[in-house]
């Protein structure tokens, strides 16, 4: 799209960034042509990246278990998801791209081990269950923290949440379905079942981000109505409708302390599957280099697809 | 043009006969009928559409939002382009 130019002196800058703070407070949305302070636009990049990674990610642990899944419906339920997961990672690279950043380049950072996705991902799915745990559990506290974000003061990424909310509620109740299937079953199922909790609980807690005395982006992000709650505000609140939910289930939530050092070790890199993961991304991102080439090739010869 | 550099298109899906279609979001792809597919993909895996447009983000010319206050200011002085404007006599019927 052709932009119209103009000054920027020192009145324009002002003025402008009266005008963002007046749309900010009325709670009105931003949209992408609009004047923004940088340090917004920056913290909305890294944001929506770290968003858009963890979707595609996210497709790994779960993917695992594909061929694996118990019956034809468990396998197309799954398929489904991970179809949805891949999905959700494009609106969110196209909801970034109108800030001005390219999705390759996004891309080439994650491979690159300069932009994160979240520190859940670097567990394994050791066993079946562990797809249900997901689905109740990470998805459910995704849906915690991603309901808010509805409401955010970007409208791209905003409109892209109220796509992904409307899904993950499928993706949350197929995990606890399997999941009462299994607490229902055998004794060794149900104890999978309760294993597969029991490992899922911690890192779903870490999902919404350190306590707010240490999370060095929430004020700012919360000023700029990107964030509307703190992440132990959201934490309470996913612990508080995890508890019920679990009881229906047979199943008990463990008790005890988050172990913040944890945390910290996965997000240095030190988690179980962080390698892994991003080797398989890097892996996945190069074998699919030929389906690329071929579509260029393809649209070049019948003159279509004109560069932007 | 490079794997790289594959073009940007926006979407529009008509979500049943009978309305317009509707903006969805945007997607990169090397020619319109790979762009028409990946739509379908996207944007209509739980049957939210019946009919997909494909435009290449590059044609779209949009007004700029620092013209916002003087390019839509014409209409703000005429609200007699509005049927309220008008006062009718109370009782009367089909107006």
């Amino acid at each position: 799209m052709a932009t119209v130019a103009y000054g920027t002196d020192r009145t324009d800058e002002a003025a402008r960034q009266a005008a963002f703070d007046a749309a900010v407070a009325a709670d009105e949305r931003i949209e992408p042509r609009d004047w923004m302070p940088d340090a917004y636009r920056a913290s909305l990049v890294r944001q929506m990246a770290q968003h858009a990674h963890s979707e595609i990610i996210g497709m790994q642990p779960e993917a695992n278990w594909i061929t694996r899944a118990p019956s034809l419906r468990r396998k197309a339920i799954l398929m489904a998801k991970v179809q949805d997961e891949a999905g959700h990672g494009l609106y969110l690279y196209s909801a970034a791209e109108t800030l001005g950043t390219s999705r390759e380049e996004l891309l080439d950072k994650l491979h690159a081990g300069r932009q994160r996705y979240s520190s859940i991902f670097n567990y394994p799915t050791l066993t079946w269950a562990d797809v249900g745990a997901i689905g109740w559990l990470v998805d459910g506290a995704a849906i915690t923290n991603q309901v808010p974000l509805c409401r955010c003061s970007y409208g791209p990424y905003a409109r892209a949440m109220v796509r992904i909310c409307k899904e993950e509620s499928f993706h949350q109740r197929q995990g606890y379905e399997l999941l009462l299937a299994l607490s229902r079953g055998t004794p060794a199922q149900h104890a999978m079942a309760q294993d597969a909790v029991d490992r899922w609980w911690w890192p779903s807690l870490m999902m919404f981000g350190p306590p707010d005395e240490e999370s060095g982006h929430s004020a700012q992000s919360m000023a700029w109505k990107i964030k509307r709650h703190s992440n132990d505000e959201l934490r309470r609140r996913f612990i508080e409708i995890s508890g019920p939910q679990a009881d229906a289930l047979g199943l008990t939530l463990p008790t005890g302390e988050i172990d913040w050092d944890e945390f910290k070790e996965v997000l240095k890199g030190n988690g179980p599957c962080n390698e892994q993961r991003i080797a398989q991304r890097r892996r996945a991102h190069e074998e699919g280099a030929w389906v690329r080439d071929a579509a260029v090739a393809y649209a070049a010869k019948h003159g279509e697809g004109k560069p932007s | 043009m490079t794997a790289t550099d594959w073009p940007l298109w926006e979407v529009f899906v008509r979500s049943r006969r009978g309305l317009s279609h509707t903006h969805a979001g945007s997607l990169h792809a090397p020619d319109a009928e790979m762009a028409l597919r990946n739509a379908r993909d996207l944007y209509t895996r739980r049957s939210e559409g019946v009919s997909i447009w494909v435009v290449p983000s590059t044609a779209v010319t949009a007004s700029s939002p620092d013209e916002k206050d003087s390019f839509f200011e014409p209409a703000g002085d005429k609200p007699y382009r509005h049927p309220t404007f008008y006062e009718i006599p109370e009782g009367v019927q089909h107006l």
